[in-house]
């Protein structure tokens, strides 16, 4: 607890972070609560109606309030964000573990895979696994988590050679304790802190990818109100007319991702000084 | 002959949050032409931080120099501004460092890296420049010095490379150079050619040398006279003859009674100075020795012992001896 | 070198042939086969007709069969036809390719041209109130979504300026062809810029701390001979490899940046190309992208070899 305390005042940036992240992820969880009206219902006499005391923020072309639309779509947006990070981080840290570990033809193949996925950039290979498993939105996880797999297959690896190598592994190997036990006891666990710092990098970039998929039309469909689909291409021709449309749910992107960034920066210098920038 | 270094009341401090570090405290010594000043002590003594305070390359903040005065040829180096400094700096006072592996720029071309020196402090061509560099490494008996030249650091070994950097602080001829540990991070064998060509260039182009080393085998062999530092402040000094015969502060003599001598027999056993150096920001009120002392009495933990000369040319700080 | 060379020439092929298996499969596991798509929205009924379209796209030939007449093609320049328009491919994708070309270019010396020198500032400013803001910028400039800055940039445009730099084939005059390419070019860039001035910042941190630095200031060079000739040189070299890894993420962010802007380039076609199921397209602009980007990461690897002396002259 003083631990916690002596960081907090050592990176009071990511005490921020980690508070908008907090608020964030609380405004999700009880949207129904928070949210002043219900997302969905339209109303033909508000459309586009600007931001006043019943519409805080606004209505969208189907009177449907803004505000409301922006926290229930936290809850997709996030739900997306977390779901893909802890999939794709958890899935590339299986195989980083056990290229790294068990060597040989295995890591040979995990690497080339690796090199594979990473030759397109990862919106691409999201559109391209979405365009195959078809929009919804459990396929908007899978096609944002599988990008992931590789970056964090390849940092896990990385650090699982460099421990290897360690004397109190090699002391565990001295006294027989056999390869699996090795692996969960003393190797495993010297991973996680550099795996919760990449993860907590994803995230962020995850958020991105969520919102700019459903911004082209090809993430969550609709009934779900998520913040990228909000600013769908649509929204572009409201800048003139109704900017309250474009300007919030971006905020509320970027303000989120801004979030999962300090607080990522922070946790990367507390737990992993070397990883670096 | 007037000394073409001399430095006097020399102090320097950290500001840490820790508190306020005594790196330096009240450093006087001066060398002539062609001589060669050893200054000597444990690691954490102060040695380096002395060395960069001449250059004036303390960083700074935290680091600062508060007091005294650093005349290279009768100028005051600590009253000069940055850029005045900067001209000294290689042409009047060179410094030569203790990792030739890492001090070398590893982008630039070893040749390069020495005709920069030359055409920084004086105002030649860079053909000419080049030309001193090939020349200032056939100086240091680095073999094919054409092709070397167009070498990059990596490709020499650590030896050479601490030749070349020789090279580099030898090439515009300053008066004072500095010797960082220069011989700590090589071989055996290489030391001792380094060394030479050290103690040999600096006869031939009438160099002050100061050697900051902790080594006093290096010492012995190569020093006209020494300096003793402990905690920061000089505690010792006289010629290396003298010192080694008859050592006055008993920690020269725990650091003599440290090496093992030979033909020393069989029986003898070799002394350590038990404790460690303390820490610089929270000195003790006396003798900073005190507290590893084995002669030490009531009065070294009352007051800092003054710097008296025992013998013509030989001063030490302790109020026993 | 050379040998270096061949290897990574050998991987490159053996990687973009990884990516095309990965591609060809991914878009036949697609639930709901194209041909009854194509025939839907084609309004068709006769079944003879379906039987039609499935022979007319080889769908009824084995798997490996498509597979080897896709490459064979490839390799002779022969994409294949759109679903959608029926030209051929190569005619669709080729005149876009400028456009995105142009488009990445300046996007990347954009990135480029800010990132490196806010990141040295940012150094050798360490811990003063310009570093704090320089890096504060940095980090929401990562934070944004690429696309809703397009649209910022577009409404103030459209608000303040009273005009849209939007995408015209034949621009008057050079200041609109600046105006076009640039404002984009700027958005989609922003990002890179953030990351490269983040990365040189750190590298540039970690080389001050290098005693060759303390060696350079011990010459008596001035503190801007130190930084440019002595440590921004050793600086850039990670920089340099983040530009190849950069290149693909630029491409991501052409796609939405494209779309806001409206121009027709080859990212914005990506999307098109699926949003129609023009599984061919899809196909081949997918292996486009995956060599262009194999192909400037090899290009950053050696440029690094080149740069970096302890690597070109390994014995």
């Amino acid at each position: 607890m003083s631990d916690a305390l002596y960081y907090a005042r050592r990176y009071p940036l990511g005490v921020i972070g980690a508070l908008i992240l907090i608020i964030f992820v609380l405004t999700a969880i009880f949207a129904g609560v928070v949210a002043p009206m219900d997302p969905l219902t339209t109303n033909a006499r508000a459309s586009l109606a600007p931001p006043s005391h019943t519409y805080w923020i606004g209505a969208d072309m189907m009177g449907r309030d803004m505000l409301s639309r922006m926290i229930h779509g936290a809850r997709i947006s996030l739900a997306v964000a977390l779901g893909a990070t802890c999939i794709g981080s958890g899935l590339g840290a299986m195989l980083g573990l056990a290229s790294g570990y068990l060597g040989g033809w295995f890591d040979l193949i995990v690497q080339r895979i690796a090199e594979i996925m990473q030759s397109l950039p990862l919106l691409v290979m999201a559109l391209v696994i979405t365009a195959s498993l078809g929009p919804s939105l459990t396929n908007t996880i899978i096609a944002i988590a599988i990008p992931l797999i590789p970056n964090v297959a390849r940092v896990i690896r990385a650090n699982v050679l460099s421990l290897r190598e360690l004397n109190y592994v090699e002391a565990a190997r001295a006294i027989g304790m056999g390869r699996a036990r090795i692996a969960l006891v003393h190797v495993f666990p010297n991973t996680l802190a550099p795996l919760i710092v990449l993860a907590t990098a994803q995230l962020g970039s995850t958020i991105l990818t969520e919102a700019s998929l459903s911004f082209l039309g090809l993430g969550v469909p609709e009934p779900y109100p998520s913040w990228g689909r909000m600013l769908s291409e649509s929204a572009a021709e409201y800048i003139r007319s109704a900017p309250w449309l474009v300007i919030f749910p971006g905020l509320a992107i970027s303000l989120v991702v801004f979030g999962a960034n300090l607080f990522g920066d922070a946790l990367r210098d507390i737990l992993d000084p070397r990883q670096g920038d | 002959m007037a000394p073409v270094l001399e430095v006097s009341g020399l102090s320097t401090v950290f500001h840490t949050r820790a508190g306020i570090v005594r790196a330096v405290q009240d450093v006087s010594f001066s060398v002539e032409a062609g001589e060669t000043l050893a200054i000597v002590g444990e690691s954490g003594c102060g040695k380096t931080m002395t060395a960069l305070s001449l250059m004036r390359l303390i960083p700074s903040p935290p680091g600062e120099i508060t007091a005294g005065s650093v005349k290279v040829a009768g100028t005051d180096l600590l009253k000069l501004d940055e850029p005045g400094m900067r001209k000294m700096r290689g042409s009047q006072i060179a410094m030569i460092f203790q990792e030739p592996m890492t001090a070398l720029n590893p982008l630039l071309t070893v040749g390069r890296q020495i005709a920069e020196m030359v055409s920084l402090h004086e105002n030649v061509s860079r053909r000419a420049a080049n030309a001193r560099a090939v020349e200032m490494l056939h100086h240091v008996r680095i073999p094919a010095p054409e092709r070397r030249a167009r070498e990059y650091p990596h490709q020499m070994s650590g030896g050479m490379r601490q030749r070349a950097m020789i090279a580099m602080a030898l090439a515009c001829r300053p008066k004072v150079l500095i010797a960082d540990e220069p011989t700590t991070a090589l071989d055996v064998t290489i030391q001792a050619q380094v060394l030479d060509l050290i103690g040999d260039l600096r006869k031939e182009l009438g160099t002050a040398v100061v050697l900051i080393t902790h080594d006093l085998g290096v010492v012995a062999e190569t020093a006209d006279r020494m300096i003793v530092m402990y905690a920061g402040r000089k505690v010792e000094e006289g010629t290396t003859k003298d010192l080694f015969a008859d050592p006055s502060h008993p920690y020269l003599q725990g650091l003599l009674a440290s090496i093992p001598k030979f033909g020393a027999g069989e029986g003898t056993r070799l002394r350590e100075i038990p404790g460690i150096v303390p820490a610089l920001n929270n000195l003790p009120k006396g003798c900073a020795f005190a507290p590893r002392c084995s002669a030490a009495v009531a009065k070294c933990q009352e007051a800092i012992p003054p710097l008296e000369t025992k013998r013509p040319g030989h001063a030490a700080a302790c109020w026993v001896t | 070198m050379i040998q270096y060379t061949l290897r990574r020439l050998g991987l490159m092929v053996v990687t973009l042939f990884g990516v095309s298996v990965a591609i060809f499969l991914l878009l036949r596991i697609v639930p709901g086969n194209i041909a009854d798509i194509l025939f839907d929205s084609a309004g068709l009924i006769d079944p003879a007709e379906k039987q039609q379209i499935i022979k007319d796209l080889g769908l009824d030939l084995p798997l490996v069969t498509q597979y080897t007449h896709w490459i064979v093609g490839l390799a002779h320049g022969d994409l294949g036809y759109s679903y959608v328009s029926e030209k051929p491919v190569l005619d669709e994708i080729l005149p876009r390719i400028p456009i995105t070309a142009r488009l990445a270019g300046l996007a990347l010396l954009f990135a480029i041209c800010t990132g490196v020198p806010f990141g040295v500032i940012s150094a050798v400013r360490q811990n003063t109130w310009l570093d704090y803001m320089l890096r504060l910028m940095s980090l929401a400039a990562l934070s944004m979504p690429s696309f809703w800055l397009g649209l910022l940039v577009l409404m103030a445009f459209v608000n303040w300026l009273g005009l849209l730099p939007i995408y015209d084939k034949a621009p008057a005059t050079w200041g609109a062809a600046l105006l076009m390419y640039g404002v984009p070019a700027a958005t989609v860039g922003l990002r890179s810029s953030a990351l490269i001035m983040r990365l040189t910042r750190s590298s540039m941190l970690e080389v001050l701390r290098q005693d060759y630095v303390r060696t350079a200031r011990s010459k008596g060079l001035s503190e801007p001979a130190v930084t440019f000739t002595h440590a921004l040189r050793n600086a850039v070299l990670p920089v340099i490899t983040v530009i190849g890894i950069e290149t693909a993420f630029l491409f991501g962010g052409l796609i939405v940046t494209e779309t806001v802007f409206n121009i027709p380039g080859v990212a914005r076609f990506l999307v098109e190309a699926i949003r129609w199921r023009d599984y061919p397209m899809v196909q081949n602009l997918v292996m486009f992208i995956a060599i262009i980007v194999v192909t400037v990461n090899l290009i950053v690897d050696l440029a690094y070899m080149f740069v970096d002396p302890r690597i070109r002259l390994r014995t």
